[in-house]
């Protein structure tokens, strides 16, 4: 990346990847800590240094309590073998941090007393603060959600029933509900949540709604299981500005024009 | 600090080896103990006080031939940036609206360029500059930075001595910062 952009800017862009930065799938691997146990730790290990196998070595250092907790090394996802993109033969998996740190083709893992404080930890990965600070190790993904339908890109054919849908997540925890509106954030509904809802997963919300034809602004808040409520995107500028990128997970509205056409409503 | 690795080899998550435990420590029995040897051979990890730094130097007209050579045509000829990262100035703009994060004016430790440098440049050949090389390239991006002299030389002492700028402005992560008092009607 050239440059950083700016958050807003970024927000107005149709098909920015902001709308998530997610994934999730069903790994398989070993836990760290069961690794961790057969080498033997000794006191003083509070980081783990994990590098790449990449042309870039890239490293990025992990607190022992996540290594201890439900970090793995895994070797397959979705049921067959990682796929070369995704760190063939072994990757880290770091469930609910940011995805950068799941480093790919690991080839190695120093514990330490100490992050090693890499360009990846210290320039790229922080977060510039309106008055020059800059948050660093922020691991953790907030609670967010998002509506796939009706989404950007896609028409209501017609005025009438159309279910709403979309998917929300927290790196803390699990999902414990999902609240939708339809009238530009004036009032807000319960969604329904299926099931099973697992932690640090994709959790499928669903709200029946009758459209009637006129504009409309469609958004989705999540809450998750610390309580947590994800914030709209003036209450996230208000406190942390505009210069930051990764952990944006403001409220995403999409427009329904009277055409049916559904678009960005941030841009 | 204590210090500990696991070799991982590809393929294998079973042919992992640490350097100093006790095999008696371990439930599997699996893997043996890595070499120091074979560590030396695999940790090029430099840290922000510089420890793992390797003996040479390079100085700062060195380095400005070297970065003509190897990462002008990315990073342009005074690392005013282009398809690479700007690596030059910035300072005094991270709290204004438009802030530009270089090395001068962003990153927080001077060891960190040459951790960098060596494991990742240029892009198309990483880990081909010599250890000289890596300190003399350092030493050009400092200076261009104004953070070191036109005739200095860097070395793993002189390196882990500079104060970058921007040291003291990391904090560490306060969330959960931002609350939506979660309005349900009238809103």
């Amino acid at each position: 990346m050239l440059r950083q952009p700016r958050l807003q800017e970024a927000l107005r862009q149709d098909g920015s990847d902001l709308v998530g930065l997610v994934s999730c799938a069903e790994w398989t691997g070993v836990s760290l800590k069961l690794v961790l146990q057969e080498a033997g730790l000794q006191p003083g290990a509070k980081w783990i240094v994990a590098e790449g196998a990449d042309a870039a070595a890239m490293t990025r250092s992990i607190p022992i309590e996540k290594c201890l907790d439900d970090a793995m090394l895994v070797y397959s996802q979705n049921g067959e073998r990682l796929r070369p993109q995704q760190g063939y033969p072994l990757r880290l998996l770091l469930p609910g941090f940011e995805g950068n740190m799941s480093v790919k083709w690991l080839r190695r893992l120093r514990v330490a007393a100490e992050p090693t404080y890499s360009r990846e930890e210290t320039s790229k990965y922080t977060d510039l603060m309106p008055d020059g600070s800059a948050r660093e190790f922020t691991f953790y993904m907030e609670a967010k959600s998002i509506i796939t339908r009706p989404s950007g890109g896609q028409r209501l054919s017609a005025p009438g029933f159309h279910e709403i849908s979309g998917i929300a997540w927290s790196g803390h925890g699990k999902v414990k509900r999902v609240d939708v509106s339809v009238d530009d954030g004036k009032s807000w509904q319960e969604a329904q949540l299926q099931e099973p809802v697992l932690t640090r997963a994709l959790t499928r919300f669903r709200l029946p709604w009758h459209w009637n034809g006129q504009t409309a602004v469609i958004q989705s808040r999540a809450i998750d299981e610390t309580g947590y409520v994800q914030p709209t995107l003036a209450e996230l500028l208000a406190v942390r500005g505009d210069n930051h990128y990764y952990h944006n997970n403001a409220i995403w509205p999409w427009r329904i024009a009277a055409d049916g056409e559904v678009t960005n409503a941030n841009a | 600090m204590p210090t500990r690795e696991l070799c991982i080899a590809a393929f294998v998550v079973a042919a992992l080896a640490c350097a100093t435990c006790a095999q008696a420590q371990s439930p599997y029995g699996i893997g043996r103990s890595a070499t120091p040897a074979e560590i030396a051979g695999w940790n090029i990890d430099i840290d922000r006080d510089g420890n793992n730094l390797p003996a040479g130097s390079g100085s700062v007209s060195r380095g400005h031939e070297v970065f003509d050579q190897q990462c002008a045509s990315c990073h342009g000829a005074k690392g005013e940036g282009g398809v690479g990262d700007r690596l030059v100035g910035g300072q005094g703009t991270l709290a204004t609206p438009k802030p530009v994060r270089t090395v001068g004016s962003y990153w927080p430790y001077a060891p960190t360029l040459f951790d960098y440098i060596r494991r990742a440049m240029p892009q198309n050949a990483p880990q081909s500059l010599s250890n000289d090389d890596v300190y003399a390239v350092s030493a050009y991006i400092l200076n261009l930075n104004g953070l070191l002299p036109a005739d200095a030389t860097l070395d793993a002492r002189t390196l882990s001595a500079i104060k970058m700028p921007n040291r003291s402005m990391f904090v560490g992560d306060p969330r959960p910062d931002v609350k939506n008092p979660a309005c349900m009607t009238g809103c």
